[in-house]
């Protein structure tokens, strides 16, 4: 078969619905797009864990500090989840892992900006994981069996994080006078990055088409950040929460929330690295990656020790 | 119990009292393990630190939730841990220690983990259903603890030269901690007269003999017992590491006493 005919061969499977799978034939670009967009969330989940984990230490009570622990040690599980699903279509994740921090991969741009007190915690629940879901919600139908398959799974802990979040949110919302500034000013300042987190729109999404046509997404970034506003926004009321967006305004003839310009200059610096927070992260990362070095080769050194024993032996 | 406190007395002061002491430790040690997360060495490790400090701070609830109603003063876990001075603690003075490299964390934990695993299979045994059936539960999670730091012991020791330097020196630097799980004082004599305590110097040789045991299969040098040993974190005295801790996991509490978080 040429190329073409290979290609087509895909397509048609796609556009049957079928799953595909890690051993079977897929185009090259299929398999490099999946791997950049698998690792790149398998990235976001592990630095993730940096602004949460900031708030570990002094959360405001025991109960509080266990939900955060077990938020955060989640995420890690998402990562190594996610990181497993990229090791099927042929790198390893020290390959991913080595790309992110000291190469051009990129994690999401929400995880650039600082968490400042204890109500950036619970938006970080109830918005960030709230708009993961929706994006990993799609991404559980995805063409790619092991990223589907890993998404159903993580969507369920993303849901109990949202809800813990927002709880959290609403108590703060209807507490102290100091709880509700703070619960307001971390919804101001996480509104808009929230919503970048959908990707840029669709007019400048050079790979959302590719995307969408082989099935790894089915929404468009556009169409995603809309379901997201449109869901959010009554959660926002119900808490007595308001949304920094004046221009935010019903649309009774299309039924959704029209809401204002997003800050897409801030987006692209911080893509392109100069956000708030960039470089402490990656800093933070390599950091741990590189203290760690030690300990993985004690590890790898043990066990090669371990095996020759144990031919000796046999 | 700082130094102007009154001796505990009654049986059930003495029990809120060794309840109090338990908790600490592992506030304490739960809280230092936290800090690792996000900054393990590998996402293994991520994982299973948070999971001991998780558990850590899990059993430190339960403890202290026990010791309030003990008390009956109306008091909760979050009083216990949040509106008390360094002073006020009674954790030991090695799980206080910042966390220092991989190889220090997992010496001082398997330490501990040793110690716990042999106090709790005691303490399992007192005379008070609801802390015994407690130590029980909290048992089969310890074992876990101990099982995850002894293969680390092993891997380190016996990995390679760098790792082998870096765990002794971990044990080297945290021996002058270990006398102190030992010390019996009023409160654990009385404990275990009551019926709810073990008696520590028994534990002793025990312990000595599984550490010694990992130790050495992981190809290191058990520290000297003939140095100097730290002393006082049952009376409240600490080393200056733990008024930072306490600064920073309590300030937001403290900040606002009357905003709920829970
Ligand atoms: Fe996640
Ligand atoms: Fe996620
Ligand atoms: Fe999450």
């Amino acid at each position: 078969m040429d190329e073409q005919k290979q290609l087509d061969a895909f397509q048609k499977r796609i556009d049957n619905g079928e799953t595909i799978e890690p051993k079977d034939r897929m185009p090259d670009r299929y398999r490099k797009q999946l791997i950049r967009m698998m690792s790149q969330h398998a990235h976001s989940e592990i630095v993730g864990m940096l602004p949460e984990g900031n708030w570990i230490q002094r959360a405001p009570s025991l109960k509080r500090k266990k939900v955060l622990l077990a938020k955060v040690q989640d995420e890690a599980g998402h990562g190594l989840y996610i990181y497993s699903a990229v090791e099927t279509l042929g790198v390893t994740r020290r390959e991913v892992v080595e790309d992110y921090m000291y190469g051009n991969a990129k994690y999401s741009s929400i995880f650039n900006y600082p968490t400042l007190t204890y109500a950036d915690i619970c938006v970080i629940g109830w918005l960030v994981d709230g708009a993961a879901i929706v994006n990993q919600t799609m991404l559980a139908r995805s063409s790619y069996g092991p990223y589907a398959r890993s998404m159903v799974r993580i969507c369920k802990e993303e849901s109990f994080h949202k809800k813990q979040g927002y709880e959290m949110l609403a108590k703060m919302a209807s507490g102290t006078p100091e709880q509700k500034k703070m619960a307001q000013d971390a919804v101001n300042r996480w509104w808009w990055p929230t919503l970048m987190m959908f990707g840029p729109p669709d007019d400048q999404s050079p790979n959302s088409q590719e995307l969408i046509r082989w099935g790894v997404k089915s929404k468009t970034n556009d169409e995603l950040r809309q379901s997201f506003v449109d869901m959010t926004v009554m959660e926002a009321k119900a808490i007595g929460i308001e949304i920094p967006d004046p221009d935010l305004k019903y649309n009774h003839e299309t039924g959704h929330w029209d809401f204002g310009e997003v800050p897409w200059d801030e987006f692209w610096e911080v893509i392109k690295g100069n956000g708030p927070m960039n470089r402490e992260r990656i800093r933070a990362r390599r950091k741990a990656y590189e203290e760690g070095a030690w300990v993985r080769e004690a590890a790898s050194e043990y066990a090669r020790k371990k095996r020759l024993e144990e031919e000796k032996a046999s | 119990m700082s130094t102007l406190d009154q001796k505990p007395t009654t049986r059930d002061e003495v029990l809120f009292e060794y309840l109090v002491r338990l908790a600490d430790d592992r506030l304490i040690l739960g809280q230092r393990l936290s800090e690792w997360c996000g900054h393990g060495p590998e996402l293994e490790e991520d994982l299973a630190l948070a999971n001991i400090a998780l558990d850590m701070i899990g059993h430190a609830g339960a403890l202290y939730t026990y010791a309030a109603e003990i008390e009956g003063q109306g008091r909760d876990e979050d009083d216990l841990a949040y509106f008390r001075d360094d002073i006020d603690f009674k954790n030991l003075q090695m799980l206080e220690q910042p966390i220092g490299d991989f190889g220090y964390t997992i010496a001082r934990q398997f330490l501990f983990s040793v110690y716990s695993y042999l106090l709790y299979s005691e303490l399992k045994k007192a005379e008070d259903e609801q802390f015994s059936g407690m130590a029980d539960k909290h048992l089969k999670e310890i074992r876990y603890h101990l099982r995850h730091s002894r293969e680390w012991v092993l891997r380190l020791g016996d990995g390679t030269e760098e790792s082998h330097r870096r765990i002794q020196d971990a044990f080297d630097d945290l021996w002058m901690y270990t006398g102190e799980m030992f010390d019996m004082d009023e409160v654990d004599r009385m404990a275990v007269e009551h019926g709810f305590g073990a008696d520590l110097k028994q534990l002793r040789e025990e312990w000595k003999k599984n550490v010694s045991e990992v130790i050495e299969e992981a190809t290191l040098k058990v520290p000297r017992d003939d140095q100097y040993m730290a002393s006082g974190g049952r009376t409240g005295f600490h080393t200056e590491h733990l008024g930072h801790m306490l600064a920073q996991m309590q300030f937001l509490r403290r900040s606002y006493p009357d905003a709920e978080w829970t």
